[in-house]
């Protein structure tokens, strides 16, 4: 009881700290304090990014499914419900236009959030139900090549733009995103600590023995991989209606390469790792950006351009010196509950 | 029928390419059960050798055999020694982690090789210097064959055979055989496992670097992404062939080079448009994983318990 007391607690929190970033984000601020639009969109990116890390880190992290191609259910989500903002968006505004402006543009936007997920989590389970007899590094091609080939298919779709890219109406903003990517960690947290997130465990560390001990691992498997593609698709649906502009070239696999980064250097089969590392790997390439021109000679070495070089050594010395990512499989939670009960016991010893 | 012709022998040329830079992915594979998703970018950094070779010794402006070879061979060594940095400085040091990790230090790799090569040499392609002269032949009907189609055929066997002889008939060639079927077994009979790893690198590297440079003989431009999908579609033809099985890599090249001229040909006579040629390498990939685990050629190997 107490335990989730302090549950809502800490999400009306979280909920009350988004509500005022997004006010800063505005044009006239928050009592005047206000946030510029390069730091509002690295907010709304991070946010976007702990929703797909979280969700992969269920896949690959929690469930040991080597999976390497979330970008393209993040592409689903993304498209089918921009095609269905687009096409219905503004007649449903209009039909509940008497609710107030706001609350008409928010019910499209859920709306599309529950379509974008229902139709990733289907995206989902066509790819997982066959490919997910597959172990390893088939199953990692497998995922990649079912999300070149989505990502394919949408490129040749007229409706969505095809290769000129797909216009959007921004429904969402920073605090629909930061309520979703709360949503998303509170969820999965929650599927990780129930018997099912035992299974999924248990499948990660021995599927064998996992299924020798009666855990119906397809099932379980193929149900993991059905919700974190269906959280993708969520991230997707705020991608799309905060970036305004949808194009294929978002769903690369190098998006998909991105979001396994996250969870690796954050620690595999760590929430919090998983968040830590969306927020790292969303924040470093825009910190080396600002890195200062070096002249030696009359030779000037720009160091801003060479970030993305600098962040690919930062991630290789990072797997060399510390290969299990920041956090390991621990949760930060966990280092500071261990710290406060250090310091409570006087005689240090235990 | 001509058109046929003219489409098979396009896709054989591109298939042989694939073929060659999916043996590098397959030899690493079969040793180290490593994606080596840095090896595609190797295949660029083989042009970029042989572009800077050809320009610097002064081969672009007269064609000439003796330059052709003298790039190609060049461009090979180039490529084999980073190949073995990369190994050295990158793979090694995580070789004895988990999966993820080694996958995660190639992806790494593969960025930092692109982006260097981005910050260097701009990312607006170049034309890569003709090293041959190149002319048209007809083939009965109306099929023609470029000579630097029929260069590549020819080169690409002439590795391919040499690739086999010396895995099948050096010794070298045995430790590479007996590490890829067990490492632990191969150190324990006195092998030493990191030269072997090390010129398996090499050799794949090479072999990259030879597509590389063949490819910008056949379609002279050359940009520092260039190995992505390429690369990634070089991968698909080893793990199509059954991975870590060198003729299957060959074979896999081979289908999905001319899978794809055949859809960009005549998939619109059965509606597949032919900007779904990318797509097609990993649809067949898919299919033959789902009814083949093992790849075409390769063997089920039984989990044990």
């Amino acid at each position: 009881m107490t335990s989730s007391i302090k549950t809502f607690g800490i999400a009306a929190v979280c909920i009350a700290a988004f509500y005022v970033l997004n006010a800063m984000m505005s044009s006239t601020g928050f009592f005047g304090v206000g946030i510029d639009d390069y730091q509002a969109r690295l907010f709304a990116f991070i946010g976007i990014n702990i929703i797909l890390a979280t969700s992969l880190n269920l896949i690959n992290g929690f469930t040991g499914q080597f999976s390497i191609g979330h970008a393209g259910f993040m592409a689903v989500g993304a498209y089918a419900s921009a095609f269905f903002t687009v096409t219905y968006g503004k007649a449903i505004e209009g039909s509940f236009g008497f609710l107030g402006e706001t609350v008409a543009s928010s019910l499209v936007l859920l709306i599309a959030i529950v379509i974008g997920a229902i139709v990733a989590a289907l995206m989902g389970l066509i790819v997982g139900i066959p490919s997910l007899r597959l172990k390893g590094d088939y199953l990692a091609i497998v995922t990649l090549g079912f999300a070149e080939i989505i990502r394919i298919v949408i490129l040749n779709i007229d409706a969505v733009g095809g290769a000129t890219g797909y216009q959007v109406s921004g429904y969402a903003n920073f605090l629909w995103i930061g309520i979703f990517a709360l949503i998303t960690v509170v969820v999965i947290r929650n599927i990780v600590r129930s018997d099912m997130g035992r299974a999924l465990i248990s499948i990660r560390e021995d599927e064998l023995a996992a299924e020798a001990m009666g855990v119906n691992t397809t099932r379980y498997k193929v149900t993991s991989f059905a919700i974190g593609s269906a959280f993708a698709g969520v991230a997707g649906v705020l991608f799309a209606h905060y970036n305004k502009f949808l194009s294929t070239n978002d769903f690369q696999f190098i998006k998909s390469f991105e979001i396994i980064i996250m969870i690796v250097i954050g620690g595999m089969g760590s929430m919090t790792g998983a968040i830590l590392g969306a927020i790292i790997v969303t924040l470093l390439p825009e910190l080396l950006r600002q890195l200062p021109d070096i002249q030696i000679g009359s030779t000037v070495f720009k160091f801003a351009d060479l970030r993305l070089v600098i962040f690919a050594l930062i991630l290789i010395m990072t797997m060399i010196l510390r290969p299990q990512g920041i956090l390991g499989t621990s949760e930060l939670g966990g280092f500071l509950k261990r710290f406060r009960r250090a310091d409570k016991s006087t005689g240090g010893l235990s | 029928m001509d058109t046929f012709v003219q489409q098979l022998i396009n896709g054989l040329t591109i298939g042989s390419i694939y073929a060659l830079i999916a043996l590098g992915y397959t030899m690493v594979y079969g040793i180290l059960r490593l994606i080596n998703f840095a090896h595609g970018d190797i295949y660029m950094v083989g042009a970029y050798a042989g572009f800077i070779l050809a320009t610097s010794l002064g081969f672009a402006s007269e064609p000439s055999a003796f330059g052709f070879v003298v790039t190609l061979v060049g461009s090979m060594a180039i490529a084999a020694a980073i190949g073995m940095a990369i190994e050295r400085f990158a793979y090694r040091p995580v070789r004895k982690f988990s999966k993820m990790t080694t996958l995660i230090t190639a992806i790494g790799m593969s960025l930092l090789i692109e982006y260097l090569f981005v910050f260097i040499f701009s990312g607006t392609p170049r034309s890569f210097p003709q090293l041959l002269p190149n002319s048209n032949i007809t083939l009965f009907g109306n099929a023609t064959i470029s000579t630097s189609q029929i260069l590549i055929f020819a080169v690409s066997i002439l590795l391919m055979i040499l690739l086999q002889w010396i895995i099948f008939k050096t010794k070298i060639g045995k430790a590479m055989r007996a590490v890829s079927f067990n490492i632990n077994s191969a150190k324990l009979m006195g092998i030493n496992t990191d030269f072997v790893i090390a010129f398996t690198f090499a050799l794949g590297s090479a072999l990259a670097a030879a597509g590389g440079v063949l490819t910008a003989q056949y379609n002279p431009k050359i940009e520092p992404l260039m190995g992505i999908m390429t690369g990634l579609k070089a991968f698909v033809a080893a793990v199509l062939g059954g991975i870590g099985n060198i003729p299957g890599a060959v074979l896999g090249g081979l289908l999905i080079g001319a899978a794809e001229t055949l859809v960009v040909g005549y998939g619109s006579t059965i509606g597949i448009p032919s900007t779904y040629r990318d797509a097609v390498a990993f649809a067949i990939l898919i299919i033959v994983l789902l009814v083949r685990p093992a790849g075409l050629l390769g063997s089920n190997v039984q989990e044990k318990v």
